[in-house]
């Protein structure tokens, strides 16, 4: 599913770098639900980022879905991102001006989908987080909770192979985060790869593997006896 | 092209724009003025050049007028205040002898008393040839004007003003054929003719056949004054130039006598108008682009700063898989949207502006605006000039937007 081969990434910062990832070898098979855990400047939200297309490694190779990921156009990860990933974020992330479930269908829309296909799926997945009745609303009209999962219906409207949570429960209180897990823990058991940053423990307890990172290199990377998160809701 | 068939193009129009109506509309108000402006002005330019066309319709414009005055030097033994009049043989010699010379009309003018029946008035007599119709000329509304034949048997026939037959004809009363007397001479009205400017030139309110003029008031082959029309292509103040100084040789006067002839170069005052109404166009021109370029400046900055806010939202929308072409399509398609909307909205309020110039200004004979007006070519031209600006101001943005990383602009707070 996606591969990773002594993966480098340095930052310039002034006149020296920073090299944040030294040397990562990671390789996630289909249907796995890993939680990358580390503090900060560990380099974790780094190799999301590059996992997700959205910055590129300096050295290594990355294959996602046996094609490799390199040197890429603007316009190829763009493509890309969009086939191949759904992106979860802390802050959600849900353009303002724009009800649920046009935030939903939006990346339908960049897939080039006609707006009633897009109605349709976006409800559909609307539905599966359970928010049909506020398809309606404004983003400012929802809880914290409810936004997290419009943005997760959304990451998931254009049916990606793998799902990319950075900090997703991050800006939610326990009860709230708990209920998130609880439905990604879900949609993992309905086969979805899902790669999550966090720096939370009982977080990284509820995914059945966690990979520590420790300044840029991989410290731990061990599978767990996965904690369900429906029990605490 | 298909996307901007595409309602989900004018939705993400829509929605981006209706997010903040005040900071649009302010945006717009730069561009509409301009447009606004431009039309405003161009219209006015317009109407004033066509009340200028109207005031000078009449006539031929590349004309100049001489007549004698007295000299003010002593020449070839003749005093100073030698009166000089101007003949018929001048008249002639000017026409054969004068480069560029499209018509010489020769011209008596005399005041005289015209009564018929019991109504009576003063107006100007002129004596004429069938010839000044076309420099000066009449618009007649019933009969003729004077022709050839009335020249060569000295007929006494006279074509008058609507003004005169107002004074001494009943309303509505035949006048074709009917008699008035000038100076206790029976004349028969052959022609009438409309009221024409009497801003320009001396007031002509009725005409007699030179000939006869010469006849009853006994002039010989004198002449009042002449009118020169130059060929369009002709340079009229050299005509002037080169017809006076063969006068002063006719005449004997010292040739650089300046007030032995008095003159009127109609020619050269219409091309001094000519050009304040060609430096007042440019004006325009250039006031109202400069304008709109300013405006559509304004969008672009206000485009510009709507970047740098949605910054985060085009990361987003990017890490959704929208590329970077469509992301500067859609701000340019912003872009070009307001500037046309503004513009549109300019050319109607500009129209009514001109509306509202013609209410006030372009009613009437003594009317300053007449028919003020923007060629439709022209709204089109502004049109497209504003999309072309639009996109081109839109790029700034367009490309500021898609300058930044993706990840640089999530991270944005």
């Amino acid at each position: 599913m996606l591969k990773i081969n002594k993966l480098h990434k340095s930052y310039p910062i002034g006149d020296s770098s920073l090299h944040v990832l030294k040397g990562i070898d990671l390789s996630v098979e289909s249907g796995e639900m890993v939680a990358i855990m580390g503090s900060s400047g560990s380099g974790k939200s780094t190799l999301l980022n590059i996992i997700g297309m959205l910055d590129e490694a300096d050295e290594g190779d990355y294959i996602l879905d046996n094609v490799p990921i390199k040197n890429l156009t603007e316009k190829k990860a763009a493509i890309y991102r969009n086939r191949f990933l759904g992106f979860i974020f802390q802050s959600f992330n849900l353009i303002n001006y724009k009800n649920a479930l046009d935030n939903v269908a939006l990346p339908l829309y960049y897939q080039g989908l006609k707006r009633k296909e897009r109605i349709e799926k976006g409800l559909f997945h609307l539905e599966k987080v359970g928010l049909k009745a506020w398809a309606e609303h404004l983003p400012s009209e929802l809880s914290g909770g409810q936004k997290q999962r419009v943005a997760i219906a959304r990451a998931l409207a254009a049916d990606p192979k793998l799902l990319l949570a950075d900090e997703p429960t991050g800006a939610l209180d326990t009860t709230t985060s708990y209920e998130i897990m609880a439905f990604l823990q879900q949609l993992n058991d309905e086969g979805k790869t899902i790669l999550i940053v966090t720096h939370e423990e009982d977080i990284a307890d509820m995914c059945k593997r966690i990979v520590r990172l420790v300044d840029g290199v991989i410290m731990e990377d061990k599978f767990v006896e996965q904690v369900r998160a429906s029990q605490y809701v | 092209m298909r996307f901007l068939f595409e309602r989900d193009t004018w939705q993400e129009v829509y929605d981006s724009l209706s997010k903040n109506v005040l900071r649009t509309v302010l945006t717009m108000v730069g561009v509409w003025w301009g447009v606004l402006l431009l039309i405003g002005l161009l219209g006015s330019a317009k109407g004033l050049e066509n009340s200028f066309n109207r005031l000078f319709g009449s006539f031929a414009t590349n004309s100049v007028f001489v007549w004698g005055q007295s000299t003010s030097k002593p020449f070839k033994g003749f005093q100073e205040g030698k009166q000089v009049v101007l003949t018929l043989f001048d008249a002639k010699k000017l026409e054969e002898n004068i480069d560029g010379v499209e018509f010489v009309v020769p011209r008596n003018q005399n005041q005289g008393v015209v009564t018929r029946n019991f109504l009576s008035g003063s107006f100007g007599v002129n004596g004429d040839y069938p010839l000044l119709d076309r420099v000066q000329k009449k618009k007649m509304i019933h009969g003729r004007f004077i022709n050839q034949n009335d020249i060569d048997s000295n007929k006494k026939v006279v074509i008058i003003s609507e003004e005169i037959y107002k004074q001494l004809f009943q309303k509505d009363a035949e006048m074709i054929g009917e008699y008035i007397q000038i100076n206790s001479i029976n004349f028969m009205v052959v022609g009438m003719f409309e009221n024409g400017n009497r801003s320009m030139g001396p007031t002509s309110d009725l005409h007699i056949p030179f000939t006869t003029f010469q006849q009853i008031y006994n002039q010989g082959n004198d002449i009042g004054w002449i009118m020169i029309t130059g060929k369009p292509e002709a340079d009229i103040t050299q005509i002037e130039a080169d017809a006076k100084l063969m006068l002063k040789n006719l005449h004997r006067i010292h040739p650089e006598d300046d007030r032995a002839f008095g003159s009127f170069n109609l020619g050269k005052e219409f091309a001094k108008l000519t050009g304040f109404l060609t430096g007042m166009q440019f004006l325009t021109w250039f006031v109202g682009i400069a304008t709109l370029i300013a405006g559509v400046f304004a969008i672009g900055n206000i485009l510009l700063i709507t970047v740098k806010e949605r910054t985060k939202e085009i990361g987003v929308r990017r890490a959704l898989g929208a590329t970077p072409f469509e992301i500067k399509r859609q701000i340019i398609v912003e872009a070009v949207f307001i500037t046309l909307i503004a513009g549109f909205l300019g050319i109607i309020s500009g129209g009514w502006i001109l509306i509202g110039l013609n209410a006030a200004f372009g009613q009437g004979d003594e009317a300053v605006l007449v028919n003020a007006s923007v060629p439709i070519a022209v709204v089109f031209i502004a049109l497209l000039i504003l999309v072309f600006l639009g996109t081109l101001i839109g790029l700034i943005p367009a490309f500021k937007a898609t300058s930044i990383k993706p990840i640089d602009a999530l991270r944005e707070e």
